[in-house]
């Protein structure tokens, strides 16, 4: 049942008039020529995998190595590279592009990406602490964590205690979002509610782990598959599992 | 343009909502689509528009506030709604604020708005 997540780039925020009068607040994700770059197999690596990029990447700004692992999928060098684990009867052949048609309306899916970095922050925005009181003679600690812990015994601080400290820029999975609309024209997908990360950051898109999948999502995965590049793609998919 | 902006204005363009020319100071009647059960049914809400805010796009609201009952009451509508039917100007006001919020705190006389009697609408 597992089949391939997606790298999308955010886009920003806006809404969406229903016919009923319901606004819905959407993020906008973007598939830009998200392709497969390899695959991975039980035989060669011990588990199943693919490997997609997205993102077009000038030639000379990507590194030896990874021209050379472009060019043996016979894709254009891509900015963002990830891996998603699927089933063996689900591997998608190697420069398939996968289309916005890949989710269906009103299914579920898991956003990751990295959060917005929010530096040195105090123990009231980090960690949601109340801070102390306005008055009754508390000066100039007024958003301060507070006590830390005990007296002699223990006479430390018990490691893991919430205190200030560096906030945000790590990466963050948001569960169960809704899939409101695609766009396949133009490798768009709304996703209801607010998305970890930046606009114009990358993230994944994967189909929710805690809900069942809907049955009239394509399997292995939603292709652009025009007739015209699928012999096009056959040669370097061998090319790229010898 | 840029995605978002691109967007929005396409759905601007497919709701197709007819909006009048109207800002803050002018009395406007919005026809607002009430789902009672099964049926549904439109009522008149007029009033005087204190703000408009987030200009014509996807985002926009106004505000409309009358005295219903000696009590001051404020609405705020969508401005792409697809819940309101109609917006008709009623009355255009002669105002020098964009926001009318001053209107809060009167009563009666005061709280009168000037009428602009050479209104033009913008070409």
């Amino acid at each position: 049942m597992m089949r391939s997540g997606i790298i999308a780039k955010k886009v920003g925020m806006t809404r969406l008039f229903m016919e009923d009068g319901k606004q819905i607040p959407v993020t906008v994700l973007h598939l830009d020529e998200l392709q497969v770059v390899a695959q991975r197999t039980s035989e060669k690596d011990g588990y199943t995998a693919v490997q997609l990029g997205a993102g077009a990447a000038k030639a000379k700004r990507t590194s030896q190595a990874m021209r050379g692992h472009f060019a043996a999928a016979n894709v254009a060098p891509k900015r963002k590279v990830a891996e998603f684990r699927v089933e063996e009867a689900n591997l998608i052949e190697v420069g398939a592009e996968i289309s916005a048609e890949h989710f269906v309306e009103g299914q579920k899916v898991d956003v990751a990406g990295t959060s917005i970095g929010k530096g040195f922050a105090g123990a009231m925005k980090r960690h949601n602490f109340g801070g102390l009181r306005a008055s009754h003679g508390v000066s100039i600690s007024h958003r301060s964590h507070g006590s830390t812990g005990q007296c002699q015994n223990p006479g430390r601080v018990f490691k893991g205690k919430k205190m200030a400290g560096h906030m945000g820029a790590v990466r963050v999975t948001t569960q169960n979002l809704e899939v409101v609309k695609t766009d396949a024209d133009r490798g768009l997908v709304f996703i209801k509610g607010a998305v970890p990360g930046s606009k114009g950051g990358w993230v994944t898109v994967k189909d929710a782990v805690k809900k069942k999948l809907p049955e009239n999502v394509p399997f292995p995965a939603g292709l652009k598959s025009a007739a015209a590049e699928a012999p096009a793609t056959e040669a370097p998919a061998e090319g790229g599992e010898a | 343009m840029n995605l978002i902006a691109q967007i929005e204005a396409e759905q601007v363009a497919s709701l197709g909502h007819d909006i009048p020319d109207f800002k803050a100071g002018d009395t406007i009647r919005v026809g607002f689509k009430v789902t009672e059960g099964t049926r549904s049914r439109v009522q008149n809400y007029e009033g005087v528009c204190i703000s408009r805010k987030n200009g014509k796009g996807i985002a926009g609201s106004f505000t409309v506030r009358k005295i219903s009952f000696g009590e001051g009451v404020e609405r705020v509508f969508p401005l792409h709604s697809t819940n309101i039917d109609s917006i008709t100007v009623v009355r255009r006001g002669r105002v020098r604020r964009s926001k009318l919020y001053y209107l809060r705190t009167r009563r009666g006389k005061s709280a009168r708005i000037a009428e602009d009697t050479n209104y033009k609408p913008k070409a």
